[in-house]
């Protein structure tokens, strides 16, 4: 039953991604090639369409997930799935426990969380440059991403040498996709 | 009514016009929740970030239902992250509903091409970016290292072993970590 599977999976992601959006994408993925719904391409459609469109990135990778799995009612439940514990915590914490939050041992707990989130996301991020560059790996170097990496690269974390803050990550995501066009068209 | 009404446009507003997840999302809802209309203060605004740090889920979420439940309890909750959420569930679903036939036009594909490496430079800088935060102490740094090796080595050899054993062993070393740098810390106060 695709919904309930759904429902289960975005609840779980939900309930285990501290510190938002980021945090979810490795998640989101294990849980998609687990069930066999999407694969790494795919996956890699997804976060794109998610970070190019406004809105929680979080929300908008269950909202994909769900609709590309289920249509509309798939859409629904899963977008309700990855909120249902946010929004039950938030409110527990507001009635009851608001104390617990700076309870020493949780916060003990969320200190050797945070790093290890952090080390979860780069290691992520590493994978994914390294699969665009060599594919699986044995099939060889593709030239061009190797070029679009250090281009796009230079573009995004230079731009934070002049202006403060840089490009955003949705002007790279259309610088990207001209390089893309540009680059692979007059291959 | 009133102030229902007013939350859900504020935070639909919210949901529609910012890009780039929670942290972008905090400083609008500063502008128009503390600045504007005054519902919750500035010292609030520390708090709930905090809160929505410590909390699973997506940030933006958190801060809606907090914002939400503050003013009119379980249904302003309710109507300021259905706000919030309504925008991009009607732009990601039509998207997602065209976006894989759209992919077999040779440029659209081309483009996402590229598009993938913006998006392995987008999490590797959020990778970054939360560094730099970080706590430069050993324990942290050692735990980040040992999470990173460990997800490289389940990454590349395709391991079936979920991201969240590692956040849990995680949870374990910290509260380990926590309880023995207590003790050293009382033993010094009693002597």
């Amino acid at each position: 039953m695709i919904y309930l599977e759904l429902f289960v999976a975005f609840l779980e992601v939900g309930l285990f991604s501290f510190g938002g959006g980021y945090v979810s994408i490795p998640l989101i993925r294990e849980i998609v090639l687990t069930y066999g719904w999407m694969d790494d391409e795919m996956i890699t459609h997804m976060i794109a369409v998610s970070e190019s469109t406004p809105g929680p990135l979080m929300v908008n990778m269950a909202t994909y997930v769900g609709s590309t799995q289920g249509g509309i009612l798939g859409a629904l439940i899963a977008t309700l799935a990855v909120v249902l514990p946010a929004f039950l915590i938030i409110i527990l914490v507001m009635a009851i426990f608001r104390r617990f939050i700076s309870n020493r041992y949780f916060q003990g707990m969320l200190s050797g969380m945070k790093p290890c989130i952090i080390g979860i996301i780069m290691a992520m991020g590493i994978y994914m440059m390294v699969q665009n560059c060599c594919g699986s790996m044995i099939s060889g170097i593709d030239i061009i991403a190797v070029l679009l990496v250090i281009i796009l690269g230079t573009v995004f974390w230079g731009s934070r040498k002049i202006k403060k803050n840089g490009i955003s990550p949705i002007l790279l995501i259309i610088i990207s996709a001209g390089a893309g066009i540009f680059f692979y068209g007059f291959r | 009514m009133k102030v229902l009404s007013s939350l859900f446009l504020v935070f639909f507003k919210i949901g529609l016009f910012t890009f780039g997840g929670g942290y972008a999302m905090l400083a609008l809802i500063e502008d128009i929740c503390v600045e504007k209309k005054k519902w919750i203060t500035h010292e609030e605004m520390m708090d709930i970030t905090v809160i929505a740090e410590s909390t699973p889920g997506p940030i933006a979420i958190n801060l809606a239902t907090y914002v939400g439940y503050k003013l009119r309890r379980i249904p302003g909750a309710l109507i300021a992250t259905f706000g919030m959420i309504l925008p991009s569930f009607c732009i990601v679903f039509l998207i997602s509903q065209f976006l894989e036939r759209f992919l077999e036009i040779k440029w659209v594909s081309n483009a996402f091409q590229g598009i993938k490496i913006a998006v392995a430079i987008l999490i590797m800088d959020a990778a970054i970016k939360m560094i730099k935060k970080m706590d430069k102490k050993p324990f942290p740094i050692i735990i980040m290292i040992v999470a990173l090796i460990s997800m490289l080595v389940i990454n590349f050899l395709a391991l079936h072993i979920s991201s969240l054993v590692i956040l849990l062993w995680g949870a374990v070393a910290g509260l380990v970590f926590y309880a023995i740098h207590n003790r050293k810390g009382k033993e010094t106060a009693v002597k």
